[in-house]
């Protein structure tokens, strides 16, 4: 089953004005578990609209959004008459029913946005304790941790982030912009979210600063087996990080599949106004002038084995003749 | 929250949408100053007509026009209230022994209360709020006490303080909703708990709000800086706002309609305010 599920989700900023907007229409998409999954559009394709209604900060105009299936802003009523049925449920009389429903879906609310973790675009400007250790421990406080297990969780997201333990003590505005990143990126991390959803995570920083974000980002997914959803407009670090690629575009998905398919119709992808990869341009240009180098190429990785392999076959041919 | 400049300015195309902006503070002010001329059921009535002939040419949907006016319903109650009983006259309404008494003349003031306000709050909104954009309604202000400049008052100064700060409130406010988002994410709950627990949930969002508003006036400070912005003196401007002749008929209209009312004043009709 997918983990998340978008259901004929349409969302619409400041209806019936005239400063009435369609950020996503009628979008239906499947988030595989245990994947990381890169979203990637033009600037107002929908991208954080859509990463807003994964953890229920927005609720759609229209539609469903199912997390393992359930729908995460269920009404009471919605729910009641299933529920009812459960075991759990099915001793007590009516009202004491109800009331345990009511209960639980509060607390299925309330938890949700500590199993779906949102990092935020530039969340360093979210940060606000006087130390890093406060800040980094205000997710997992919230979740009504115990201290201790609060103090094992910032130490381990901390360290790994990559985060100096005598950088805890410190005031979070003291820090380098690449090290605020980090900090607000383990406030994240230390609640352990199954689903974690990351809004252009690396903007703004240097290359070293994206590589050393992202690697941390896979590493907690295959530490985990938790599902991983990346926003971002490089094709590159998609093709560098991602399983799967969502295209979207005018608000809705253009392509959705696995990367190296979504990325095989790249020509198709230009005309959305997105970034392709350098190497990829120099490898369509090369073919274009009889160069049969693969056309699947979009790191510089890649770039470099492919062009190895034509040397040696070249090399090899060159032999041959003599 | 998203799109919605501060103010309500309706984006539309009217009469009043063209007009000077100045053109329109001298309206507005002609217009409240007309509406205290009222003082009988005539004026009042022209009064009435001339606000319904503003709602149609401002040709902005009745229905955002009504939510200017919901702020003060509790005042259109409360003084009609108070008119209604506390006014004593000559036509006695309700039964001797009723500890209340209302009197026709109550009713009357109350009418001509409300309807005051309403015009007030009406024509203000048309001629400044809805047709005006903020930075323009700066500007015209600017332009309007530039007189002022000679006794020594920092006009100009005033001026920009003003577009600033209403520049800064959509994207202060978008800024606020991203930070309270980026919080909740993180489990923040602002609506549930005692006052004081509530009060210290604001602290997650107040933080970073001030540090990315100042951060924010530093940046802009400099970049002003860097286009050699020294104050107003020998500043000229990009648009510079020119009367049109439909500004000065608009004008010459209501002052025209203020003396109309002054005349309608004098007829005796039913009733008129003491």
């Amino acid at each position: 089953m997918d983990k998340i599920y978008l259901e004929n989700i349409r969302y619409v900023y400041s209806p019936d004005t005239p400063f009435e907007q369609v950020a996503l229409d009628d979008v239906t998409l499947g988030i595989r578990k245990g994947c990381i999954t890169g979203i990637i559009g033009h600037t107002g394709s929908g991208k954080s609209t859509m990463m807003q209604l994964l953890n229920g900060l927005a609720k759609p105009t229209d539609g469903r959004v199912l997390l393992d299936g359930f729908d995460i802003n269920s009404t009471f009523d919605d729910v009641f008459d299933a529920w009812r049925e459960r075991e759990e449920y099915a001793k007590l009389s009516k009202r004491a029913a109800k009331k345990e429903i009511r209960g639980q879906l509060a607390e299925l609310r309330r938890t949700l946005c500590f199993r779906v973790g949102l990092v935020m675009q530039y969340p360093e400007y979210q940060l606000f304790e006087e130390t890093v250790y406060k800040d980094i421990a205000f997710g997992p406080a919230n979740m009504g941790l115990e201290e201790d297990e609060i103090r094992a969780r910032v130490l381990e997201a901390a360290a790994f982030t990559g985060l100096d333990e005598a950088l805890l003590d410190q005031s979070p505005f003291d820090l380098s912009g690449g090290q605020k990143r980090r900090v607000a990126l383990a406030g994240i991390l230390a609640m352990r979210p199954e689903v974690l959803v990351l809004d252009e995570p690396a903007a703004g920083l240097d290359p070293r600063g994206r590589k050393m974000i992202f690697e941390r980002v896979c590493d907690y997914q295959r530490n985990t087996g938790s599902t991983v959803l990346i926003v971002s407009h490089s094709m590159e670090d998609m093709a560098r990080y991602c399983d799967d690629v969502v295209v979207l575009k005018d608000a809705k998905v253009l392509m959705h599949g696995e990367m190296n398919e979504v990325f095989s119709h790249i020509s198709e992808l230009s005309d959305t106004g997105l970034d392709i990869p350098q190497v990829t341009r120099l490898a369509l240009a090369l073919r274009e002038r009889g160069v049969p180098i693969s056309e699947n190429i979009y790191t510089v990785e890649d770039a470099t084995k492919a062009l190895r392999a034509l040397f040696s076959q070249q090399k090899d041919g060159k032999e041959a003749s003599v | 929250m998203k799109g919605i400049s501060f103010g309500q300015y309706y984006p539309a195309s009217s009469v009043f949408h063209r007009m000077d902006p100045r053109a329109k503070i001298i309206l507005a002010v002609l217009y409240i100053v007309s509406t205290f001329l009222c003082k009988n059921v005539l004026s009042f009535a022209a009064l009435t007509i001339s606000a319904l002939l503003l709602v149609i040419l401002s040709r902005i949907p009745l229905r955002i026009m009504l939510r200017s006016l919901r702020p003060i319903l509790f005042i259109v109650v409360f003084t009609s209230a108070i008119n209604i009983f506390a006014t004593r006259g000559a036509h006695r309404l309700t039964p001797e022994h009723w500890w209340l008494a209302i009197y026709e003349e109550g009713l009357w003031n109350a009418l001509f209360m409300v309807l005051r306000i309403v015009c007030l709050i009406l024509s203000t909104s048309i001629f400044l709020t809805y047709t005006t954009t903020p930075v323009s309604l700066a500007n015209a202000l600017e332009r309007l006490l530039s007189p002022l400049k000679r006794i020594k008052i920092p006009v100009h100064d005033f001026a920009m303080m003003m577009t600033i700060a209403l520049r800064f409130i959509p994207t202060l406010s978008e800024e606020t909703e991203k930070i309270m988002n980026a919080q909740k994410a993180r489990g923040a709950n602002f609506t549930t708990g005692s006052l004081f627990a509530r009060a210290k949930a604001l602290i997650p969002i107040l933080v970073p709000l001030f540090v990315s508003a100042f951060n924010r006036a530093f940046e802009l400070a400099t970049a002003m800086e860097c286009r050699c912005y020294h104050g107003g003196e020998g500043r000229t401007q990009l648009n510079v706002l020119h009367y049109r002749a439909s500004d000065f008929v608009a004008i010459l209209l209501l002052v025209g309609f203020g003396v109309g009312l002054w005349f309608l004043n004098r007829v005796d009709f039913l009733y008129r305010l003491g």
